[in-house]
């Protein structure tokens, strides 16, 4: 038993990495659906022991092939990213059941085994960059799942797909490119990459290389910033939603971009924080300013769509904007409410998408018109839908109003009245695009389309239900969310000094 | 079992009551009387919860609840202080009259989706509950915010454009004060003071300059927006597209009342009675309720739709439970709560009697009430006896809280205030009686029965006999007892001062 537990760091990434060998050869879509299924379940209880640990002691350390950190390559796990294992995996976890029946309706039926690997391979690559403690290990995860992505995008029916995929490949190698240019010009200043030991070095370093180190943080940071389509490098994200399967889309907007912030935070407060004293430089405004940029541009945005997996991807840039927001304040409440919104984002963003997909297998369309009335028919999901609507608008009671708390108070910190304004009057617009959908919704009257819809089926309905549950559920009891994101802020905070 | 029934476990249940209706009413979607029964049932058991309730609170022994702690320092929590208790036992009270009149006015216009009309009603009272008995502002914004959404299918029933667009304006403003200022000052408060935990002397005292608590209590006073403080009262003239009841439930019971109630209740416990007057930061806010008095009623003076005047009379007469907050003194904060309970009796009543009149005769404007006192007598002698309390005149309940308002004024030394208030009084005589008087003494029109389509045979029987033709009694009798009502809280105004004497004393 303490020979599996003392390895469970590698097999959160080596499990899903066989499995996706495995589901490369099957040929059918149903086997393969049941191994991912099976790897999808295991892994919440491996990253749930892994933060178990690190919430109770010492972060864990884990060294690959059994070579010794710095040089070999080591993973890391502490609280914080602990947490996005345990977000990701979960979040994975619970809308797998969601995919057969949808993969079944809008892929062909030769491509089912190939998405399954696809997927598995995906989330590999996403936890792999969560754990790894290696910047350039990290690098080969960020492809991994990148072009897993790629595929998984370009498999949706609707033609624009391959377009949209082609174009998220071409900016998404771009921001790869960056990343791993700054991780060359770190490497080349210190030379290590293990991250905590970057992290110490570049002290000194930069001392002697002041702008190699500034120059590294600047192409890490952009880098990093358009796989987590910070504004105004979102542009590829909402047609890689709007045209991605609809479990593609439940799946990326929980846990891809999600996991590039974690990047961004473990980059500017981890590796470089110490050394460059992260919350004093100017990029730190910058990113505020990008993002309430982004959390007004992607809300408005929002208003105008009539696609509404459109819609929601431009939500998304505007949430996300939330979260490098509490990034970009650099302090106790603010980071505490960026990783909180980490999470609280991801649970809900699922939760939407995954009721757009449940109406897009039963009336397939998620045109705004063409969902009028739809309430009726599918009186389940779209309270669920109603429900996580809620959250992205922060209505107390629901987590969103969890993490717009962090936020205002860190705001106020730095004195930011301002800023307050811009929180609360972005939410606002938050208001237009999520009631007029509930409206169409639950007060129009019957489109054609609609005309004939039932609810749900079981597989579909239970995830959605079980994400807009968790939306309330961790808009009262915040101990699992905002309880660990404060220890992680408090260290990377602490970090600091 | 016993255990259940502590004063503890019915605080949370005067708020899982009406929840738990809310949920089994759509299982009777199809069973009119079933259902129509469940909310009934639950009407009546939160009813007697709450005012087993009272004995506690007036023996100074709070029952309180708290829930779970939802980030440090911020809980889910409920404690029954004097104040929530008279609006929860005016709510819950009044719950059972309108469910009653709701069920005749319902039944009597065959209106559509009636399911979704009492799901949202119980949870409207839900989070009516919650907003009384919440023992912070976490705990008050969260169910001030149910509230608001609770409410927006109400306010569009009829699915209309025109209901779905007051619905909108209804949404939006009132969301979108609560998030642009109610929220900030929540937030800010918890930064000045270190809590939102409601506390007597007020949580704010000695934490902030003039300055800041001119700015709190201005995102306070406007972020509430339920309170329809002018210049953000214009949703609720809008929101007259409802169906009666739900109008009443906006008036008397919930909406603007709950409005109100927050803005007293912050005044009293996050304020501070003596620390908001002492700093002089509450003078805007008396001369502003006092300008909001008087220009509603004007305003309401010029409204020829019954239900559009007595839209303008509420935005004034709540404006006296704001100017009694604003004044932050004993006897004003004592006038504005009585203003919460005999308002809500004789609004309801005003309300019940203009759904009825549509009900019995398809009538809305004021002209085409002449002489209507002849064939609904029972109805208009309810709207004289509201009218009389809303105006104040004695033996009726309003009386009192007119009463405490003027005298606090002069305390306090505003006496433009004082003449004002005379002035508003003077203006209520001539928009509600002027109605009244119409009604008994001028002759029926002959050239109105146009407007008795869908209940002709009726109105013509009334016109050839001259006999009585009346509402359905489920919503006459409603009427009448809400009517006798602002009788009965005349005289018993000695329970409710000593109910709430421990509050408006700020202890």
């Amino acid at each position: 038993m303490t020979a599996i537990s003392a390895q469970l760091p590698a097999l959160q990434v080596v499990l899903p990495l066989l499995g996706a060998v495995l589901a490369a050869l099957m040929r059918r879509g149903t086997p393969a659906f049941a191994l991912t299924l099976a790897i999808s379940w295991t892994l919440p209880f491996i990253s749930g022991a892994l933060l178990y640990q690190t919430l109770t002691g010492d972060p864990i350390s884990y060294r690959l092939g059994g070579w010794e950190p710095p040089f070999g390559i080591e993973y890391r796990v502490d609280v914080l990213n602990a947490f996005v294992l345990m977000l990701v995996s979960s979040v994975g976890a619970v809308i797998l059941p969601f995919a057969h029946r949808s993969v079944a309706s809008e892929i062909d039926e030769d491509k089912h085994a190939w998405f399954y690997c696809m997927y598995l391979l995906c989330l590999a690559g996403l936890l792999g960059i969560a754990i790894t403690g290696d910047a350039f290990n990290a690098f080969v995860f960020l492809e991994i799942s990148s072009l897993a992505t790629y595929v998984l995008i370009a498999l949706g029916r609707d033609r624009r797909a391959l377009l949209s995929a082609f174009q998220y490949l071409i900016v998404g190698t771009i921001g790869a490119t960056l990343y791993v240019l700054g991780v060359g010009l770190i490497y080349l200043v210190t030379g290590t990459l293990n991250m905590h030991d970057l992290s110490t070095r570049l002290v000194e370093a930069y001392a002697v290389y002041p702008q190699p180190v500034l120059a590294g943080l600047a192409f890490i940071v952009v880098g990093v910033g358009l796989k987590l389509a910070l504004f105004p490098m979102h542009v590829w994200l909402p047609n890689a939603y709007a045209y991605a399967p609809s479990v593609v889309s439940a799946f990326l907007a929980a846990t891809a971009t999600k996991v590039a912030v974690y990047l961004l935070i473990r980059f500017s407060f981890g590796v470089f924080g110490k050394a460059v004293a992260f919350p004093t430089l100017t990029v730190t405004d910058l990113i505020v300013g990008l993002s309430i940029a982004a959390m007004f541009v992607g809300a408005a945005a929002a208003v105008y769509q009539t696609d509404l997996k459109r819609m929601l991807a431009y939500s998304s840039v505007s949430q996300i904007g939330y979260i490098t927001l509490g990034v970009g304040l650099a302090n106790q409440a603010g980071l505490t409410g960026g990783i909180v919104h980490l999470a609280n984002h991801a649970i809900m963003k699922a939760a939407l998408f995954l009721a757009l997909g449940a109406a897009v297998y039963r009336i397939g369309t998620c045109k705004l018109n063409d969902l009028s009335g739809i309430g009726r028919r599918m009186p389940l999901t779209m309270t669920a839908f109603a429900i996580a609507g809620f959250g992205l608008i922060g209505t107390p009671g629901t987590a969103g109003f969890i993490s717009k708390w962090y936020l205002a108070l860190g705001s106020l910190e730095v004195g930011g009245w301002p800023l307050l304004l811009a929180i609360v009057a972005s939410s606002m617009i938050a208001v237009v695009y999520v009631g007029r959908v509930v409206e169409v919704m639950w007060f129009r009257e019957e489109s054609p389309h609609v005309k004939g819809a039932s609810e749900a089926p079981l597989a579909m309905l239970l995830p959605i239900l079980v994400l807009a549950a968790a939306t309330v559920y961790f808009g009262f009891d915040t101990r699992a969310t905002a309880g660990i994101a404060t220890r992680a802020a408090e260290m990377l905070i602490g970090g600091l000094r | 079992m016993t255990a259940l029934l502590r004063p503890d476990c019915l605080v949370l249940a005067s708020m899982i009551i009406p929840l738990v209706a809310a949920l089994v009413i759509p299982v009777f979607h199809n069973r009119s009387n079933l259902r129509e029964g469940v909310t009934l049932i639950a009407a009546v058991l939160l009813c007697a919860t709450v005012w087993s309730l009272l004995p506690g609170v007036m023996a100074g022994k709070p029952p309180s609840y708290d829930v779970v702690e939802v980030l440090p320092g911020v809980a889910l929590a409920f404690k029954i202080e004097p104040l929530g208790m008279l609006f929860g036992l005016i709510a819950s009270t009044l719950w059972i009259v309108n469910s009653v009149y709701s069920i005749g006015y319902m039944r009597a216009h065959n209106e559509p989706r009636q399911t979704t009309y009492y799901v949202c009603f119980a949870i409207a009272l839900a989070s009516t509950m919650g907003v009384a008995f919440a023992k912070n502002l976490f705990t008050l914004f969260l169910f001030y915010e149910l509230l608001t959404i609770s409410t927006y299918p109400l306010v569009t029933h009829n699915r209309d454009s025109k209901s779905m667009s007051s619905g909108r304006l209804y949404l939006m403003l009132l969301l979108g004060t609560s998030m642009l200022l109610f929220l900030p000052a929540i937030i800010a408060t918890f930064v000045l003071a270190g809590t939102t935990d409601f506390a007597p002397g007020g949580i704010l005292a000695g934490k902030a300059g003039t300055t800041t608590l001119i700015v709190l209590l201005a995102l306070f006073a406007f972020g509430i927006g339920k309170a329809a403080v002018m210049p953000l009262h214009f949703w609720l003239p809008a929101a007259m597209v409802a169906p009666t009841p739900v109008s009443a439930l906006l008036h008397a019971v919930a909406v603007v009342k709950a409005g109100v109630f927050c803005v007293a209740k912050i005044v009293l416990y996050v304020f501070g009675l003596d620390s908001l007057s002492g700093s002089g930061a509450n003078v805007w806010l008396v001369y502003l309720a006092t300008a909001c008095i008087v220009g509603a009623s004007l305003i309401a003076l010029s409204r020829g739709n019954l239900k559009a005047r007595l839209a303008y009379s509420t935005v004034s007469q709540l404006a006296y439970v704001v100017l009694g907050a604003a004044l932050a003194t004993s006897a004003g904060l004592l006038g504005g709560a009585l203003q919460i309970a005999m308002h809500a009796v004789g609004k309801i009543t005003l309300f019940f009697c203009a759904g009825a009149i549509y009900i019995a005769t398809h009538k809305t404007e004021i002209k085409q009430l002449d002489g209507i006192g002849r064939t609904m007598p029972f109805t208009m002698l309810a709207f004289l006896i509201g009218s009389l309390s809303i105006i104040g005149i004695p033996p009726l309940g309003g009386t009192w809280s007119k009463w405490y308002l003027a005298l606090a004024a002069a305390d306090a030394g505003f006496l433009i205030v004082v003449g004002a208030l005379m002035v508003s009084s003077l203006l209520n005589v001539a928009y509600l009686l002027s109605i009244v008087g119409r009604a008994f003494f001028l002759p029926p029109r002959p050239d109105d029965d146009d407007h008795g389509h869908g209940n002709g045979h009726g109105h013509a029987n009334g016109h050839a006999e001259g006999g009585i033709h009346e509402a359905p009694l489920a919503c006459v009798i409603p009427l009448s007892l809400t009517a006798l009502g602002c009788i009965v809280l005349f005289f018993q105004i000695d329970n409710i001062t000593a109910l709430l004497a421990p509050a408006a004393a700020g202890k």
